[in-house]
């Protein structure tokens, strides 16, 4: 096993430890907020170790370059997911 | 070690789709369903089938989940919810058996396909070369089964012509409220910053789907899903139904299929056969006029029945 | 036939036939028919997944798989999705009309369909 496949591994394993947790925090934190926060971490470093973990494995650059595209448009759309139920959770939380 | 990820897969799979079934939350139902279309996906790029993966995780992940979710913000406003299965035993017992002994009988035919393994992969990679195309499943889709592929465009637009017939008749030719009575400001900010990414993405699908996983498909449910974006962030308002341009556009990529199958009587050996010499190019055009009218059907079709009156 | 090799093609197609049963079920006995439409794409997912298993099990010349069952799942997604935007207008509209999001009501009598 060379160096660039255990940077791999490593990297991988760590990006789902972080889905696990972030899953784990989904289902048992007890707020909206907290679990979006949960669910954030898994969603931004989670799918940014496993990106980052596949870099060496690409035969080219356009196969890294595509793989950190993929990172950035799920970032922007994770963003953008957490802020609309972030401001859903914001104005229903004065009437509870 | 991979089987047993799939047979994770596939636990994840029925039990999301049991619970489809049995759970009492109409909305949860259906997040349950978008979810069931992303794992799906995943099982499709587990079947080497990366085509089908993309389609099944941009239609049944995605566009069907927001017909359901609108359909049933709809449904909530207007109608009383049944929301349970019937618990009278009588009423669900015998439909039960007669589901498993179907999933019995199907089962038996799954395990006992023939082999070795029928295929026509032989065949596809055949006449490859006449085709000037890379990617088999794009050469069976518009050249060798190309007449199914016209069909399925021409029923895209049946199925649009029933939804828009289903108007008011004060709103025939109008357009769709799609818009939300409060827009949040981040929605406006991804209607601005995504569709350039999408129109990109899309391009390069069409463009790559000649001679890898990719094609006219995915790229239109691709722009679709921008043109919805843009629609629902209130940036632009849905098209007018009856705006000439629009029609033009749905029905050219079909149109353009229709006139190439013609020409194929002419100069090739007959309906919807390509000239050997030009039939990377003329596939190609057809893939491009296809993708601009699937976008549009697709949009249209979520947007759903014009209710508001016409505009002159 | 003696030695079932359970592959990730026949795995699947279990699968699809387990779905195939599920959709049917929801279909047949679930009052909602926004529901029902849910389950029709099930049962659609099952039979495509069925598809799956031949085209995976058709893997030849190179090829991962079978291209031709292939390319028409991609055509019937196409097709169920069309088929389902048609039956949510046509529901959407009898809600509007009747005020019910079911077939029960309507038709006391027969409330069996």
């Amino acid at each position: 096993m060379g160096l660039a496949d255990a940077f791999t591994l490593i990297c991988v394993v760590a990006g789902a430890v972080l889905f696990l947790a972030g899953t784990l925090g989904l289902l048992r934190f007890p707020d909206t907020l907290s679990r979006l926060h949960a669910l954030s971490k898994a969603d931004n470093l989670g799918l940014g170790l496993i990106v980052l973990g596949l870099m060496p494995q690409q035969a080219s650059l356009m196969g890294g370059a595509k793989l950190v595209c993929i990172w950035l448009l799920a970032q922007l759309s994770a963003a953008t997911a957490s802020q609309l139920i972030a401001g859903i959770a914001a104005r229903r939380k004065p009437q509870a | 070690m991979s089987l047993v990820f799939d047979m994770a897969l596939v636990a994840g799979l029925i039990a999301l789709a049991l619970h489809v079934v049995v759970t009492r939350d109409g909305r949860g139902a259906i997040l349950a369903f978008m979810a069931f279309g992303l794992l799906l996906g995943i099982g499709w790029a587990r079947l080497a089938s990366v085509d089908v993966a993309l389609t099944e995780a941009a239609i049944g992940g995605g566009l069907t989940g927001m017909l359901l979710l609108r359909a049933q913000a709809h449904l909530v406003r207007h109608a009383a919810h049944p929301a349970a299965l019937p618990t009278d035993r009588r009423r669900w017992l015998v439909p039960a058996l007669s589901c498993g002994l179907v999933t019995l009988a199907l089962a038996a035919v799954v395990l006992a396909f023939p082999r070795p393994a029928p295929s026509l992969a032989h065949q596809a990679v055949a006449s490859l070369e006449a085709t000037g195309l890379g990617n088999p499943v794009t050469a069976v889709l518009l050249a060798y089964r190309a007449i199914d592929t016209l069909l399925e465009k021409i029923v895209l637009i049946l199925a649009l012509v029933g939804v828009w017939s289903l108007s008011r008749d004060a709103a025939w030719g109008g357009a769709s409220q799609l818009r939300p009575a409060i827009i949040p400001e981040p929605l406006v900010f991804l209607a601005r910053v995504m569709p350039p990414f999408g129109v990109l993405i899309a391009v390069y699908q069409v463009w790559v789907g000649a001679d890898l996983p990719g094609g006219t498909f995915q790229a239109g449910t691709i722009l679709a899903a921008m043109a919805l974006l843009v629609m629902l962030a209130g940036l632009r308002l849905a098209p007018q139904t009856q705006s000439r341009a629009l029609r033009l556009m749905l029905a050219g990529g079909p149109a353009l299929f229709v006139l190439v199958g013609f020409l194929g009587v002419a100069v090739a050996q007959g309906f919807l056969s390509y000239p050997e010499a030009i039939a990377k190019p003329l596939i190609v055009g057809i893939e491009a006029a296809l993708t601009l009218s699937i976008a549009g059907t697709l949009a249209l079709l979520v947007a759903g029945p014009p209710d508001r009156a016409p505009e002159p | 036939m003696s030695a079932i090799a359970l592959t990730s093609a026949s795995l699947f197609g279990l699968c699809g036939a387990a779905l195939v049963g599920i959709g049917l079920f929801c279909i047949l006995t679930h009052p909602d028919l926004l529901r029902r439409i849910i389950g029709f794409n099930i049962l659609g997912a099952g039979i495509f997944l069925v598809f799956g298993a031949v085209a995976r099990r058709g893997a030849a010349m190179g090829l991962s798989g079978d291209p031709v069952p292939q390319a028409m799942v991609i055509t019937g997604i196409v097709v169920a999705f069309a088929a389902t935007a048609l039956a949510i207008a046509l529901l959407r509209r009898l809600a509007s009309l009747t005020g019910s999001a079911t077939l029960e009501a309507a038709t006391p009598p027969r409330s069996e369909t």
